[in-house]
């Protein structure tokens, strides 16, 4: 038994029980955090298969940006999760069908397409690829032959980022906010009022 | 044992499988529901890196890529939908959210 399948083993059981803990943890902020360990571990996988560059942005973005952002939402939100727990007994027969039904099936058709189908010939993963790294190899390809998907997933962010701000934003009422124009356009006739006290009564706001 | 593609796509059916049934047992916590979303898209891109390095094409890492963007992309919108319907109902039971039902 050579290192890389260990690894594989240890990489693969660990990814594994955290994706069942993600599902399975009462406390949310429990499954945020075994979420974050399920793409620590496939950010291994990857690098095991030869795909750094891949894994260091399933890093970054998922650990860094899309598990915090979850992590964010659950502690912002004041939710009775135990309550939401209710019916899963329900559900859980019939989810375990469906989930053993499916993985058989993936998991034949896997290994057909693996061994007989259209990765039949193949001759292992890619070695080294002639010096080329990782990284080079993608961009060599990604900013030529998919130039303009490549924009497209751009477009794809800044309307998620727009969406996500939209929703999310609101006015309230009844606050006071800096009106720049009107500070601006302040002069002496609109900014002071000149009133005619009699004596011994005083102001009453 | 020696560690070939069929290990890789087992493990990523593994969990696709676990984020359906993570869908299935969880349909109250939205929390939860859009966590097992992204997992199941996690579970796709180990399929694509697989296929790409076992086919000696780099095409399926440039397409994990791009499920990579819109995996973000959906957890962004959604986490803000559900701000947004916390914010008008106080909790966030997705069951019995039928407000917009026809």
């Amino acid at each position: 038994m050579d290192l890389q399948a260990v690894a594989f083993g240890v990489l693969a059981v660990v990814s594994i029980a955290a994706a069942v803990l993600v599902i399975s943890a009462r406390n949310p902020v429990h499954s945020v955090l075994f979420l974050i360990l399920t793409f620590f571990s496939a950010a291994g996988l990857f690098v095991l298969l030869g795909a750094e560059f891949l894994a260091m942005l399933l890093v970054v973005v998922y650990v860094g940006a899309v598990a915090v952002l979850f992590l964010f939402v659950v502690m912002m939100l004041d939710v009775d999760f135990a309550q939401l727990r209710q019916g899963v007994a329900r559900y859980l027969p019939f989810g375990l069908v469906v989930a053993a039904l499916l993985l058989f099936e993936m998991i034949v058709v896997s290994v057909a397409v693996a061994t007989k189908g259209a990765a039949g010939g193949s001759t292992g993963p890619i070695s080294g690829a002639g010096g080329v790294t990782n990284a080079e190899a993608i961009g060599r390809v990604l900013y030529t032959q998919y130039a303009y998907w490549f924009e497209a997933a751009g477009l794809v962010l800044l309307i998620a980022m727009i969406g996500a701000i939209v929703l999310t934003l609101h006015h309230r009422p009844h606050i006071r906010r800096q009106n720049v124009s009107r500070q601006v356009a302040r002069n002496r006739s609109t900014g002071m009022e000149v009133v005619q006290i009699k004596s011994g009564e005083g102001v009453s706001e | 044992m020696t560690v070939g593609l069929t290990s890789y796509l087992t493990v990523a059916a593994i969990l696709f499988t676990i984020g359906v049934f993570g869908i299935f047992i969880n349909r109250k916590n939205v929390i939860v529901i859009l966590m097992s979303i992204e997992l199941i898209l996690l579970a796709v891109n180990i399929n694509l890196v697989a296929f790409s390095v076992y086919l000696h094409q780099v095409t399926g890492q440039i397409f994990a890529m791009f499920v990579l963007t819109v995996a973000a992309a959906e957890a962004a919108v959604g986490l803000a939908i559900l701000v947004t319907f916390f914010r008008n109902r106080g909790d966030i039971a997705v069951d019995d959210a039928s407000m917009m039902k026809g």
